[in-house]
């Protein structure tokens, strides 16, 4: 018995020990900060576009802070995480992370020192990234302004606060490598993959995670969630009215609406804001590879399509339910509510993306969650500062939540021929509440970061 | 339709979907809110309802039953105004005045709320309210000037002195 307790003993220390060195990651030793003139102009402008495609400020900058200093709360189901400064500063950025040590943080999520990263910086995208943009974007980093500031600890309870952990997260979900090209596919489509997945990291709000915070492997881009949003499926199960195409999903990209999808909102603002800087034969890549993981769509969602169309060009401007009859069902006042508060734009006669979108062609009337409606009725669509965007007023003040559900009832109904969503008056407290923080940005444009408005050293 | 303006109880025969800002203007006779844009995007409209700034041209008057709704009739008179308008008028923030009654009363939302309220938390309530004129720095001024007396209204009711403001 004692020689069965010993060689137990003896196991877990050989197993502890080896875990221990696998979890280990050595330091890559530190450089002086690199000068403006070891890096070519031209490198580091490729480099800035490719920040944009991976929305680093969106993070590592505080909205009307110091570009890429860091400190923004970042909340998860966890707890909150304050981004890290990545500004070459030498003491509290990356001023001394030579090119090596910055493509092993994205190509494994370990810093300069050895130490793991929270999955929060999504290295489970930037693993693809390939060495030749990691180098541009190292050059763009690292020729920012260093800013000397050292962004608050995250608040994590044990174990979570402690990295080690993060090897065995990483045994479980973290697959290391560089994008490698589908033989089978083409040259626009492997481009479009490899932004799409990689830098572009769609996967981190658009696929759903699991109870350890990863995306689950078997539903890749099947819809997820992303700051107090729904980050609408893009695959099969995408609730758009009418089906996306390779046409309609790159002008979105481009310019951040689309005339039968409406405009670019809640956190995916950003986003196409970012793409700004993109190329047009990047975001056409983008849109190609998007589409096929959509695949056709099925005969009858395209004959609801033709429906649509066909019943907007001939009755727009119709009211789909008579109101007056109808004032004591929660559809019957929802149509009121409609009426007065809604129709003006979302049933008028001006175009996108300055003229609200009708309904029938909503992904967020018709997706499985309320909660982008809510949203959206709650705090409307702010104007940006400084340039054109697409606004609409919030109702939070005029609306009591009993008729927001009545309003919400309506758009189910008359807009999407669905049921109410069961789930509404519950999520609707909670929004309201704060229990779920929803972030509200402006349409189609960025907040942060260089160049762009909000931040402080613009 | 039963509707509390300005304390005033009122008994109105509207449609349900009728906008609040007909009711006020057409009904009541109460044409201080203005009808700018119809879209809420402009703030000519802006009223109260339970303490807060909403667009009167977008809330249909059924929602507002039994509700405190004020307008800026309700801040004060010609003879009597209240520390808002005295404000607007001692900074001279009227232009041609068609927002200003709208300015009014969601600066007067945001002053009720928050009555510290700073300059940065000014500009940033007051951001739905267009003006075309251009008077914004005066607009944001007398909003200042609104805080200060409405501090120093409040400051001398509850000190044992008094003082005539």
């Amino acid at each position: 018995m004692k020689r069965f307790w010993m060689s137990v003993a003896v196991l877990v220390v050989a197993f502890g020990a080896g875990l221990f060195a696998y979890a280990r990651k050595p330091a890559i030793g530190p450089v002086q900060p690199p000068h403006r003139s070891a890096f070519d102009q031209a490198l580091i402008e490729k480099g800035a576009v490719l920040a944009s495609v991976g929305n680093c400020t969106s993070c590592h900058t505080r909205p009307g802070d110091r570009s890429f200093a860091g400190g923004l709360a970042v909340p998860t189901p966890f707890g909150t995480i304050y981004s890290t400064n990545i500004t070459p500063d030498p003491e509290t950025g990356i001023g001394r992370w030579s090119q090596a040590a910055f493509t092993r943080a994205m190509r494994e999520g370990v810093d300069r020192a050895g130490n793991h990263l929270y999955p929060a910086f999504p290295y489970d995208h930037f693993t693809l990234v390939s060495d030749k943009d990691n180098g541009a974007l190292y050059a763009y980093l690292m020729t920012r302004q260093p800013v000397n500031r050292r962004p608050r600890a995250n608040e994590l309870p044990f174990p979570l606060n402690v990295r080690l952990v993060l090897a065995g997260w990483k045994l479980l979900f973290f697959d290391k490598g560089a994008y490698r090209d589908v033989a089978s596919q083409s040259a626009e489509w492997n481009r479009g993959a490899y932004l799409v997945n990689g830098l572009g990291h769609c996967g981190a709000c658009h696929t759903p995670r699991n109870r350890l915070g990863a995306e689950k492997k078997g539903s890749h881009l099947a819809g997820g969630e992303a700051e107090g949003w729904a980050a609408f499926a893009l695959d099969a199960g995408s609730p758009a009215p009418v089906p996306w195409t390779h046409d309609s999903l790159f002008a979105y990209l481009r310019q951040g609406w689309h005339a039968d999808h409406g405009v670019a909102n809640g956190p995916m603002g950003e986003v196409t804001g970012n793409l700004g800087r993109l190329p047009d034969a990047d975001i056409s890549a983008m849109a190609t590879y998007v589409v096929s993981r959509m695949g056709e769509p099925a005969p009858q969602r395209v004959a609801k399509a033709r429906e649509i169309r066909t019943k907007l060009s001939t009755d727009a401007g119709a009211i789909p339910i008579p109101v007056s009859a109808k004032a004591e069902t929660p559809t019957g006042r929802g149509a009121v509510i409609f009426q007065a508060a809604c129709a003006t734009c979302h049933d008028g006669s001006r175009p996108q993306p300055f003229g609200g979108l009708d309904f029938h062609l909503s992904s967020t009337v018709n997706a499985p969650s309320p909660q982008n409606a809510i949203n959206t009725v709650l705090f409307g669509l702010p104007a940006a500062s400084g340039r054109q965007s697409a606004i609409m007023p919030g109702f939070a003040a005029t609306l009591r939540d009993d008729q927001v559900t009545d309003l919400l009832a309506y758009l189910r109904e008359a807009f999407a021929g669905q049921p109410a969503w069961p789930d509404a008056a519950d999520r609707l407290a909670a929004t309201r509440g704060g229990k779920y923080p929803v972030s509200v940005r402006p349409s189609d444009g960025i907040e942060r970061g260089p160049a762009n408005v909000g931040a402080q050293d613009k | 339709m039963k509707l509390s303006v300005n304390g005033v109880p009122h008994e109105v025969e509207a449609d349900p979907a009728t906008p609040l800002l007909y009711v006020l203007r057409n009904d009541l006779k109460l044409n201080g809110a203005k009808f700018g844009c119809g879209l809420g995007q402009c703030g000519a409209c802006t009223v109260m309802v339970d303490g807060k700034a909403v667009f009167s041209c977008l809330t249909p008057v059924m929602l507002v039953e039994g509700r405190q709704i004020k307008t800026v009739e309700g801040l004060g008179t010609l003879d009597e105004p209240g520390p808002m308008q005295a404000a607007f008028i001692e900074e001279q923030a009227a232009q041609c005045g068609y927002c200003i009654a709208g300015m009014m009363m969601r600066a007067q939302a945001l002053l009720e709320a928050k009555p510290d309220a700073g300059d940065a938390d000014i500009r940033q309530a007051l951001e739905p309210n267009l003006c075309r004129c251009g008077t914004h720095m005066r607009i944001l001024r007398a909003v200042a000037r609104a805080r200060d007396k409405m501090r120093s209204t409040s400051a001398a009711s509850s000190g044992t002195t008094g003082r005539a403001s």
